[in-house]
C-alpha cells in the first residue's frame, strides 16, 4: 500500500484515497480542447444532459408503470397520466426527452460528417458513436413498446418479424423472442427488462468507452487543423494563455456548453409544457388489440428514413424477394455509417465547404434522408406529383445506399489523387 | 515463483478454459431455453372452430394462438385452388393465418381480395400473393378435420396433403 499520511484536509483525505487531484486533471483541468470550435461541438454535453433527464424521469416511471399487458396501458394512461402528482410530467419529459435526443443525436453525428472527424485517428470516436445510435435505437423501441397502445403492439409484432428474414430458423427466431406465437405478455416482460436494465447498462458503458476514445485523439475543430496537443498545453499551462491553441475542458468550453444547454433546456421545456403531442402519437391511446392492425402504421419520426428504405424494395429482382431485397437494405442502411471512414479514401481532415464535390455529396444526403422521412410517414399506396410513392421511396433508397458506398470513395479519391 | 515453469501455468489455464466452455454451454442452452415460450402458452395452442354456420363469401375470423385466422367458404363463382383449399362436407374453403408474410400486419378482405394496408401487398381470394412484398401466401395453419369442426394446432392427413404439395 502507498504511504498514507495524516491528511490535513477533507479534500486531502480523499486525494490520498483516490488520487481526486488527479482524476479532476484528466477529466476536467487538464483534458485539452481546441479553442477553434462552434457551438454544434456543444451537442455531446447536451445529450448527456438528456441522458440524465430520461434516466431520472425514467426511474419515476417505473415506480408506478406495470409490465403487465392486462395493466400496462392503464397504469400508464390512467395512474401515471391522472393520479401520480407529476406523473404527466415525467411521462412528458421521458417522451421529449427520447425524441429530441435523437433530433440531437443526427445533429452530432452530420457535424462529425461535415467537419469530416471521423477519421485519420478519430475512427473508434465515430464506431462508438455509431453503436450508440444503434443501442439508443433499440432503447427507443423497447420503450415505445411498454404503454401497450395499439402503435407499440404492432410496432412489435412488425419488428419482431423482421428476424422471420433469416434464412431456415427465421420463424422460430420470431417465436423465441416473443416468448409466444404472437406478441404478448412474455414479450412486454422481456422488452421492460431490456429497457429499464440491460439496455441502459450498455448504453453508459458505451458512452464510457466513447469518452475514453476522445482522451487521446482529440476532438477536431473548425478547421481539421492538426494540433499539438501536448505543446499546446504546455503553452497554456506556462501562462501564455492567448497563445496557445487550447483551453481546458473546465472552466474553459464546458462553460460554453452549460450556456448552450441552457439555450436549448428552455426549448426543452417549452415543448415539454406546450407542445408534447408531437412525441404522442394518438393511435397509441387506443389499447393494445392482436386482432385489429392500425390502417397505416409509421414508427416515430426518427426511424422514418430506415423504415422508408425497408419497404422502398418491393419487386423481385431474380431469386431474391422484394422484402428480403428491402431487409437487406434496411440492414445495411442500420450500420451503414459506421464504415464512413473507410468509405472515405482521403486523408484530408477538412470541413465539407473546402471540398466542393464533398460539399455537395453532404447536402444531397442531407435532403435524400429528409425526403426518406418524409415518405416513410406518408401511406405506401398514395401518389405524389403523380408518380407512385412506391417509386419514389425506391429511387430514394438506392440513392442513399450509391451516395455511401459509390460517391463517397470516389469522390475521395479524387481529392486524394488532387493532393 | 519460477518464471520459466510455464508449462503448468500453460496448463492451468487450458484447464480452467476447457471448465469455462463447458460451463458456457449449458449456461447457453439455459439462457435459450428460458425465453421459450412457456408450458401453458403451449398448450393454450389448440382451437376448435364449427365450420356449419359459416355462411358463403363472407369473411369469419377466429382467434388462434393470439394471431387472427381467416376462415372464407367460397362461392360458386370463386376461382378454386386445389393446393391450397381446405374441403370440408363438399365446400371449399379458404383457411389462413391473417398476417401478412411481409410483416405481420392484418389485411383486410375487400371484394375478393386480402389488402394489406401497411406496405400494400395484396392476397387472393385463396390467399396467394399477387402484388407487392408479401414474399409467399398467407401461411395455413395445423388444422384436423373432425366432421364439420376444424381443430387448429393439430395436424390432420388433410393438413399434411396440402403441406405436401406446397
Amino acid at each position: 500500500m502507498a504511504h498514507i499520511r495524516k491528511a490535513t484536509s477533507l479534500g486531502d483525505w480523499f486525494d490520498q484515497r483516490l488520487a481526486t487531484t488527479k482524476f479532476w486533471k484528466v477529466m476536467v483541468s487538464e483534458y485539452w480542447i481546441p479553442k477553434n470550435i462552434n457551438f454544434l461541438w456543444a451537442m455531446g454535453v447536451i445529450l448527456m444532459t438528456l441522458f440524465i433527464l430520461l434516466f431520472v424521469s425514467g426511474l419515476m416511471l417505473m415506480m408506478y408503470y406495470k409490465p403487465d399487458a392486462n395493466l400496462a396501458f392503464d397504469s400508464v394512461n390512467y395512474t401515471i397520466m391522472q393520479e401520480v402528482e407529476y406523473g404527466w410530467l415525467w411521462r412528458h419529459i421521458h417522451a421529449i426527452a427520447a425524441s429530441v435526443t435523437f433530433l440531437i443525436i443526427y445533429i452530432h453525428t452530420f457535424t462529425a460528417i461535415y467537419y469530416r472527424s471521423y477519421k485519420q485517428g478519430r475512427e473508434m470516436i465515430w464506431v462508438s458513436g455509431i453503436l450508440l445510435f444503434l443501442i439508443f435505437s433499440a432503447e427507443a423501441f423497447s420503450g415505445y413498446m411498454l404503454p401497450w397502445g395499439q402503435m407499440s403492439y404492432w410496432a412489435a409484432q412488425v419488428i419482431t418479424q423482421l428476424f422471420g428474414g433469416i434464412p431456415v430458423i427465421g420463424p422460430a427466431v420470431v417465436e423465441w423472442i416473443r416468448g409466444d406465437y404472437a406478441v404478448s405478455d412474455p414479450t412486454l416482460t422481456r422488452f421492460f427488462m431490456l429497457h429499464v436494465c440491460l439496455l441502459p447498462i450498455v448504453i453508459i458503458a458505451v458512452i464510457a468507452f466513447h469518452f475514453y476514445a476522445l482522451r487521446f485523439p482529440h476532438v477536431n475543430n473548425l478547421e481539421g487543423e492538426e494540433i499539438d496537443f501536448d505543446l499546446e498545453a504546455d503553452k497554456y499551462l506556462e501562462g501564455k494563455t492567448a497563445e496557445s491553441k487550447v483551453i481546458p475542458f473546465w472552466p474553459g468550453f464546458l462553460s460554453k456548453d452549460f450556456f448552450y444547454v441552457s439555450i436549448f433546456m428552455v426549448f426543452f421545456f417549452y415543448l415539454v409544457g406546450f407542445n408534447f403531442n408531437f412525441a404522442m402519437d394518438p393511435i397509441n391511446f387506443d389499447p393494445a388489440n392482436s386482432l385489429k392492425t392500425p390502417p397505416h402504421i409509421y414508427p416515430e419520426w426518427y426511424f422514418l428514413w430506415e423504415y422508408e428504405i425497408l419497404r422502398g424494395f418491393f419487386f423481385d429482382v431474380g431469386p431474391m424477394k422484394a422484402a428480403d431485397i428491402g431487409l437487406i437494405a434496411f440492414a445495411f442502411a442500420g450500420v451503414s455509417l459506421i464504415f464512413i471512414p473507410w468509405f472515405d479514401r482521403s486523408d484530408v481532415v477538412a470541413p465539407a465547404h473546402k471540398n466542393k464535390a464533398f460539399f455537395i455529396w453532404f447536402w444531397v444526403l442531407i435532403i435524400d434522408l429528409i425526403l426518406l422521412s418524409v415518405f416513410g410517414k406518408l401511406p405506401a399506396d398514395g401518389i405524389t406529383g403523380g408518380i407512385d410513392n412506391t417509386y419514389i421511396g425506391f429511387v430514394l433508397s438506392i440513392l442513399y445506399i450509391i451516395l455511401l458506398v459509390v460517391c463517397l470513395p470516389l469522390i475521395t479519391i479524387a481529392e486524394r489523387k488532387r493532393g | 515463483m519460477s518464471v520459466e515453469k510455464n508449462d503448468r501455468r500453460n496448463f492451468i489455464g487450458m484447464s480452467f478454459g476447457a471448465v469455462a466452455a463447458v460451463g458456457g454451454i449449458f449456461s447457453l442452452v439455459a439462457l435459450k431455453k428460458t425465453w421459450d415460450p412457456l408450458p401453458s402458452v403451449k398448450a393454450a395452442g389448440f382451437t376448435t372452430v364449427d365450420l356449419s354456420p359459416i355462411k358463403d363469401g363472407e369473411l369469419y375470423q377466429v382467434e388462434w394462438r393470439k394471431k387472427p385466422i381467416f376462415i372464407l367458404k367460397k362461392t360458386a363463382d370463386m376461382k378454386n385452388d386445389a393446393k391450397r383449399d381446405v374441403v370440408v362436407g363438399g365446400a371449399r374453403y379458404t383457411v389462413c393465418i391473417g398476417l401478412c408474410t411481409h410483416l405481420g400486419c392484418i389485411p383486410s378482405y375487400k371484394g375478393g381480395q386480402f389488402v394489406c394496408a401497411c406496405h400494400g401487398g395484396i392476397f387472393d381470394v385463396s390467399g396467394n400473393n399477387i402484388f407487392g412484398p408479401p414474399p409467399r401466401p398467407l401461411d395455413i395453419p395445423p388444422f384436423k378435420i373432425d366432421g364439420t369442426k376444424l381443430v387448429l394446432g393439430e395436424t390432420g392427413p388433410e393438413y399434411e396433403k396440402l403441406v405436401s404439395q406446397a
